[in-house]
């Protein structure tokens, strides 16, 4: 891979992704003003000592951007990371034994499904310890069961293959027909659903804080931001603004990303492309 | 020039192809072609697979298929040339005038509509006749194919008929509005031998009857030598050799040409000793869950280092056959014995030196590699699953195995998307070599293939063979190919073993009813072929 291969919109999204994860690394060396620190009067508005303005407690909302960002992104990512490892390896299993295996997982699954994912998620986090492991967790098997779905579809379509077969006469074991033969066949839509996962796990880690359950003030997080200060959006204050415009940036830099991904590896030689 | 129905001048076909990673750039399918036509009479395109003779046949119909250009040249219908007409003027032209035979006609038919409504479709469309006219040509031209109840087979669906009565309900859509040319693009190629010969022979009277003249396009050159007046050879877009149907076959003139011709003449003497036995079926049947049996007692066996060809058409069991054999699908009764062995029925539950011993080769190559692997993976893995070969010495017995199948250590990096079809199937071979197995299931692997790369893939085959006393049971439905290889033959239809025995004794007389039809329905590299074979069939019935 060059790097005059990447495309203009790759590369946007790359640079906003890294700039997030810039700011989320170096934190407190960047941040002008402390995460929790007070530093002047309510929803002050943008420029002069504060650069995006002050929140509805007078904390510095740059500062508390940038600090916001290594949660949010830290668990999202934790989230979306453990969600699609649980669901792929899940589904695959299932796809690949089929039989009684497979009806137990899809069931299982089914049930998942049935239950609204907020309210799930709301009854889950209510009944158990605050953590943030805890929150992590909840929102990875939650979200696993869409990862299940996509992955026994896709895996279902490659399992047939006659390589497959060919890999199972060979006497193969069940990891390496899933890890060898079928993952890297359907990496191009798993890919795709991964930045659309990670992307909605940032949002529905957002509405979690929004209600109060995901990260617990006075930590910062961007979803919480916004909650904080959507009252100020009735006396026209652009606060919450500013937190939500960076939830959508970062969902778009990381779709352009797996845009570019997907159409690199569907181009890949003996690729089996969606082209 | 207007004695000519057809006269195509210097055309000149282009197509943009876009290699990754570099700008796309125009390449050029078909140059410098030139013929002309006359009414009622059959010219025949041939040539391997890329060589342009579909893109010739569209191009009749001033179509490019899938950001396909003409770009030079003339296409004179009836002296007047069609390719300026544009996308209105071309439709009066299409479906009525020219018409175009598909070669996948299940897929061509629409299976939500009746096929006598698709038949006179296009017909009522330009407003050629009206309905009761055209149904009434319908009726007739299903008569003059030979469809059985052809007052009643209109009203059937597509999936109602045979493959062989869609191919040539496909041909009545053709001739319904009565053109002046029809464009056949492989007709036959999709069908069995048995069935092949009944619509060719369809094919040829539809055409004398309506006095049509047709461009008839195939890889095969014993089938286009029964339908045509003239033949043309392509290869890589070029025109290689012309003339008459007679003179392509008796007297051809260039290398190729011959080379086409003598494709299918490889005999093999069968080996004296068939003692020694390495693979025994006994009255094995099988059948899927579903209590759908497909496989009904059958007892054959193999001796070692030989090979025995499995006959038959589509639907005879002799894929099913292969599967049992290698515990993809456990027989319901009979037993399988290897090497004196009985073999475990569940693939499961076989040693993985037992399923090192039996390989098997897939008929397409294209699907029975993971197209994530390279060569140089998918050889590799054998060997270190069955031998626990790694690092520099897994690569050099590659490297040792991609010679032997002639194909070089250069393409150890490569993957399968970047080889031919028959490169592809050599390392298909290559990755069944690498298991050192006693027995070769080969599904027939050449049928995907033209002509002169299925040849190279058989003697790969047999100078294998020779070299590592490799026994190969060979399923196949081309009688040709029998001939070239096989020691022993098992003929089989609907399930059951018709006839076997060592080939001397199955492929000669006295035959039973379906190995004779089996037989006489293989085309044959000579003129007058169909007409011998449709009156001895004829005389058969007479006589029964």
């Amino acid at each position: 891979m060059r790097l005059r291969d990447v495309s203009i919109t790759a590369w946007i999204g790359i640079l906003g992704i890294l700039l997030a994860f810039f700011c989320a690394i170096f934190a407190p060396w960047i941040a002008p003003f402390g995460e929790r620190e007070i530093v002047g009067g309510v929803w002050e508005p943008m420029g002069g000592a504060y650069l995006l303005g002050t929140d509805n407690l007078g904390r510095d909302i740059l500062s508390r951007m940038i600090f916001g960002a290594r949660t949010t992104l830290s668990v999202a990512m934790a989230a979306t990371i453990i969600s699609f490892s649980l669901g792929i390896i899940l589904s695959f299993t299932a796809a690949v034994s089929r039989g009684w295996i497979d009806q137990i997982f899809s069931r299982f699954n089914d049930l998942m499904m049935s239950i609204p994912t907020l309210i799930f998620a709301l009854v889950v986090l209510a009944a158990l310890p605050q953590s943030l492991i805890v929150l992590i967790l909840v929102m990875a098997v939650l979200d696993s069961t869409r990862v299940y779905r996509l992955g026994r579809a896709v895996a279902l379509d490659v399992a047939v293959m006659e390589f497959v077969e060919a890999a199972k006469l060979r006497g193969e074991g069940r990891i390496w027909i899933i890890f060898r033969e079928i993952l890297p066949n359907t990496l191009t839509p798993l890919l795709a659903e991964f930045g659309l996962r990670f992307a909605f796990s940032i949002l529905f880690l957002s509405t979690l804080s929004f209600l109060g359950l995901g990260i617990q003030p006075p930590a910062a997080d961007w979803g919480g931001m916004v909650k904080d200060n959507k009252d100020g959006i009735i006396f026209g204050i652009s606060a919450a603004l500013v937190p939500g415009g960076a939830i959508a940036a970062l969902a778009i830099c990381v779709n352009l990303v797996v845009d570019w991904l997907l159409k690199r590896t569907s181009s890949l030689k003996g690729g089996r492309g969606d082209a | 020039m207007h004695d000519h129905l057809l006269s195509v001048r210097n055309l000149k076909i282009e197509a943009t192809s876009y290699p990754p990673g570099e700008p796309p750039k125009d390449i050029t399918i078909v140059e410098g072609i030139s013929f002309d036509l006359e009414k009622g009479k059959v010219l025949g395109l041939i040539g391997e697979s890329g060589a342009g003779k579909s893109t010739i046949g569209l191009s009749a119909l001033a179509y490019g298929r899938g950001g396909v250009r003409i770009t030079g040249g003339e296409v004179l219908l009836e002296g007047k040339d069609i390719l300026p007409l544009g996308k209105r003027g071309i439709r009066t032209i299409r479906g009525a005038r020219v018409c175009y035979v598909a070669q996948s006609a299940a897929a061509a038919f629409n299976p939500a509509h009746k096929l006598g409504d698709q038949v006179i479709e296009a017909t009522l469309a330009h407003g050629l006749m009206s309905e009761a006219e055209a149904r009434k040509r319908a009726l007739y031209l299903f008569e003059v194919l030979g469809l059985p109840n052809p007052d009643t087979f209109g009203d059937r669906f597509p999936h109602q008929v045979s493959g062989g009565q869609l191919q040539r309900a496909m041909t009545a859509m053709a001739l319904c509005s009565n053109p002046q040319l029809i464009v056949f693009d492989e007709p036959t190629t999709a069908l069995d031998v048995t069935t092949q010969i009944d619509v060719l022979a369809a094919i040829k009277h539809a055409i004398e009857e309506t006095d049509t003249a047709a461009l008839y396009i195939t890889h095969d050159l014993a089938v286009v030598a029964q339908i045509s007046d003239h033949i043309m050879v392509l290869r890589h877009g070029h025109m290689v050799e012309y003339g008459t149907a007679q003179q392509i076959i008796e007297a051809p003139r260039e290398e190729y040409t011959r080379a086409l011709v003598n494709v299918r003449q490889k005999k093999r003497e069968e080996a004296a000793d068939q003692t020694d036995t390495l693979l025994k079926v006994d009255n094995v049947s099988a059948g899927y869950s579903n209590g759908f049996k497909v496989l009904f007692d059958v007892s054959l066996h193999l001796p070692k280092g030989q090979t025995l060809a499995i006959v038959g058409e589509s639907g005879s069991g002799k894929s099913t056959l292969a599967r049992v054999i290698t515990g993809l699908l456990p027989p319901s009764e009979g037993s399988i014995t290897f090497d004196g062995k009985q073999l475990t029925p569940a693939l499961k539950q076989r040693s993985r030196d037992d399923l090192r011993r039996i390989q098997l080769i897939y008929q397409m190559a294209d699907t029975a590699m993971n197209p994530r692997q390279t060569v140089g993976q998918i050889i590799g893995r054998p060997l270190s699953f069955y031998f626990g070969l790694h690092g520099a010495k897994k690569r050099a017995r590659v490297a040792e195995l991609l010679e032997e199948i002639e194909m070089g250590s250069g393409f150890i990096d490569r993957y399968p998307a970047e080889l031919s079809g028959g490169q592809k199937q050599r390392v298909a071979i290559a990755r069944a070599l690498a298991a050192e197995p006693e027995l070769i299931l080969c599904d027939e692997p050449t049928s995907a293939l033209d002509p002169l790369v299925a040849e190279g893939i058989l003697n790969l085959l047999l100078r294998l063979q020779a070299e590592t006393q490799v026994s190969y049971l060979f399923i196949t439905h081309d009688i040709a190919i029998v001939r070239a290889i096989a020691d022993s033959v098992a003929v089989m239809h609907r399930g059951k073993l018709v006839r076997f025995g060592p080939k001397s004794k199955v492929l000669a007389p006295p035959f039973d009813d379906y190995t004779d039809l089996l037989l006489k329905s293989v085309p044959e590299m000579e003129i007058g072929w169909l007409e011998k074979a449709l009156a001895s069939r004829k005389m058969e019935s007479a006589g029964n």
